[in-house]
């Protein structure tokens, strides 16, 4: 019997040890990581590497600001959402142009008819330049890298040398007469030329670094190895041989002050295109630091590194490319912002300028119709402006580079991609509903977008076909001018919705009223030309 | 035998005695005490709130109101039980770092939210709200007035 007592009595006292030793056990767990949430509240940052104006290599400043590198190169990703994004393939994505047959028609005479594909991340920006075939199959303009490359020190140093100096002269901070000097040289340029001038320019890293998915590929075909070049076209081994460093995609340098990580803008383009808004009378209620400026006696042209808000330099810096442009080669690259940022002020701004050689702007002549017609770019920026968030001061960066927790802090999510990716914290933050509330509203504004853009493309179709059987039936030139002029409106009011990423949703009453317009004048020009009529007319 | 039980007696007190002083530093060093204080600073002792706490500063209720005043009831039964529920929830969550973010209100808690809207404004807006804070359906006052209390 005692010895039972006593077996029941060293269980009951081992028992109670091992759960007492249980419960230290998890208390010191907690208090590690109390210690731990502790640890991360203080600021972790240390600058373990210089950066400077030379250093384009991301992976450089990733060793400062590892976080934010680390979602930086997530834009390698492959992504899709229901109208944007690039299918799932490892190669250059799916072709936009057999998907809405429409767009081929539109672009007929112009390189976009060659190869036109949907976009992809951030990294692949100079990877598919260098390949597309508008780019190897046709002769395109150096202008081309003010976006498509981390630019900015090759066009210092191309600046300088044209003086006579090299990159260790340049003067302490960025130095723009220098780079707008080199700018302008280098978009003179071809593009092949332009390529080779970016290898030669060090990139910061302190040895050759194998490119990423987004860098330059030297081993692949770029237009700058491509067979078939004219005689003495530098090739790209050529360019390497005196080669230092690496061409780098939009890079950390392009958007980021090196000395204080404050955002700045660093493209040419924008600089021009800005003072030229700014300069105009046209209201700007979304960027109130234009108004101020205006009101102040505008006593030094505006310069959005300092006259800018912070919350306005995160949409500045993606409007340095994200933006309707001219890139070549007639002229420099500029942003046609002269007279305000809608379509119809653009538009105006176009049909009043004048190339070198007296004629009116037109960016191609429609292989069909013979129509001296405009293309969009990706006018993101100015649509964006006519919108409800901009006019709510809501940034680019807000919804497409949302801050996100990380430990203790907060930092911009620098893969940059569809909101719709990202829906907690890009819409969330400010909009309270379930995502899959938001996704359906969201898709609700795209899908009747994409309907009222369908009915814009059968309608300029309508109107080419009209034209072309005019043609046929011997109309002169002279007389289908009032068609071609209606063309070259429908078509720019058309593409500036179908070329913008966004499906509309940036500012849908105003693609709505811009397709409305392209319908209008698709078929006020369709009528035109079946007004002609002639000998063999239908 | 009396000897045997005398060194498991040692060794479970040694034991306690651990678990105690472990745990009392623990509760010292995770500034345990602040919770029982009405002072806004303790709900940024994690630093999950900051955001909340920061534009709660810039706010209009930051003469009139300290967090515990609109998001814990005010009688003392109530209000303990909601900050032990609370505590709880929000110690899980930052410890185990399985929250939603951006964090959003439930609706128990908007339920108390809106009672204390109430218990200073309801002689303004007793017509419009008629003291219903439980239906779904009902008013609240924070659907319209977001940013009264703090931006987020």
């Amino acid at each position: 019997m005692a010895d039972r007592t006593r077996i029941k009595r060293v269980g009951l006292f081992a028992g109670i040890v091992v759960v007492v030793a249980l419960a230290i056990v998890g208390i010191v767990a907690l208090l590690l990581n109390i210690s731990e949430r502790k640890r991360e509240a203080r600021n972790p940052f240390v600058r373990v590497v210089n950066v400077d104006e030379v250093t384009t290599d991301p992976a450089v400043w990733g060793k400062n600001w590892p976080m934010e590198f680390d979602s930086y190169q997530r834009t390698a990703d492959v992504t899709h959402t229901k109208f944007g994004g690039s299918g799932g393939s490892e190669a250059l994505p799916q072709e936009k142009i057999d998907r809405d047959p429409w767009l081929k028609r539109m672009f007929a005479g112009y390189a976009f008819s060659i190869d036109y594909r949907d976009r992809r991340g951030h990294a692949y920006m100079l990877y598919d330049q260098e390949r597309t075939e508008r780019v190897t199959k046709k002769p395109q303009p150096g202008a081309c890298i003010h976006c498509h490359a981390s630019a900015a020190p090759t066009w210092r140093r191309v600046g300088l040398e044209a003086e006579g100096k090299t990159l260790s002269d340049a003067p302490s901070g960025f130095d723009w007469p220098h780079v707008m000097a080199g700018f302008k040289k280098m978009s003179a340029m071809t593009y092949t030329e332009a390529h080779a001038e970016l290898l030669k320019t060090p990139d910061g890293s302190p040895e050759e670094t194998t490119p990423g998915p987004g860098g330059s590929s030297v081993t692949a075909k770029t237009p700058a190895n491509a067979d078939g070049l004219p005689k003495g076209a530098p090739t790209t081994r050529e360019a390497l041989a005196a080669h230092v460093g690496e061409a780098h995609p939009v890079a950390c340098i392009d958007c980021h002050n090196p000395e204080t990580m404050q955002l700045r803008v660093t493209r040419p383009g924008f600089m021009n295109g800005i003072q030229a808004l700014a300069d105009s009378s046209e209201p700007v209620p979304h960027i109130p630091s234009i108004q101020r400026w205006r009101d102040g006696g505008k006593k030094k042209p505006y310069d959005p590194n300092t006259d800018a808000t912070r919350q306005e330099m995160r949409s500045f810096v993606c409007g340095q490319c994200h933006v309707e442009y001219y890139c070549g080669p007639k002229v420099t690259l500029f942003f046609p912002w002269n007279n305000g940022l809608k379509v119809e002020q653009i538009e105006a701004y176009y049909d009043n300028y004048k190339f070198p050689d007296g004629h009116r702007f037109y960016d191609y002549q429609h292989a069909e119709t013979g129509a001296e017609v405009l293309k969009a770019q990706h006018p993101e920026f100015e649509l964006w402006s006519q919108g409800i968030h901009a006019r709510s001061g809501v940034a680019c960066a807000d919804c497409h580079m949302p801050y996100q927790r990380v430990g203790a802090q907060k930092v911009s999510d620098h893969w940059v991609r569809s909101p719709l990716l990202n829906i907690n914290r890009a819409c969330q933050t400010c909009h309270r509903f379930p995502e899959s509330e938001i996704k359906d509203r969201v898709e609700a504004i795209q899908g009747r977008n994409f309907a009222l853009l369908q009915r814009s493309g059968k309608a300029l179709m309508d109107l080419i076909d009209a034209v072309v059987s005019a043609k046929k039936g011997g109309a002169t030139p002279d007389q289908l001018h009032d068609a071609l002029e209606l063309q070259r409106k429908a078509q720019w009011r058309l593409d500036f919705v179908a070329a913008e990423n966004s499906m509309g949703f940036h500012a849908s009453q105003e693609t709505a009223r811009i397709l409305a317009e392209s319908i209008d004048y698709a078929r006020q020009g369709e009528m035109a030309a079946r007004r002609i009529g002639g000998p063999n007319a239908k | 035998m009396l000897r045997l039980l005398n060194w498991y007696t040692l060794l479970v007190a040694v034991l306690v005695g651990i678990l105690a002083g472990v745990g009392l530093f623990t509760f010292g060093y995770a500034e345990g005490l602040s919770y029982f204080s009405t002072d806004p600073a303790a709900c940024v002792n994690c630093h999950i709130m900051r955001d909340e706490y920061d534009s709660w500063q810039k706010a209009s209720h930051h003469t009139a109101a300290k967090c515990i005043d609109c998001h814990l009831p005010h009688s003392l039964i109530p209000k303990y039980m909601a900050k032990a529920e609370n505590g709880w929830n929000h110690s899980k969550g930052f410890t185990l770092q399985n929250f939603h973010e951006p964090i959003m209100i439930k609706p128990h808690n908007g339920a108390i939210l809106q009672e204390n809207c109430l218990a200073c404004h309801e002689a303004m807006v007793h017509q419009l709200v008629a003291g219903v804070t439980t239906d779904k359906d009902a008013v609240s006052c924070v659907h319209c007035h977001r940013g009264v209390g703090h931006g987020q």
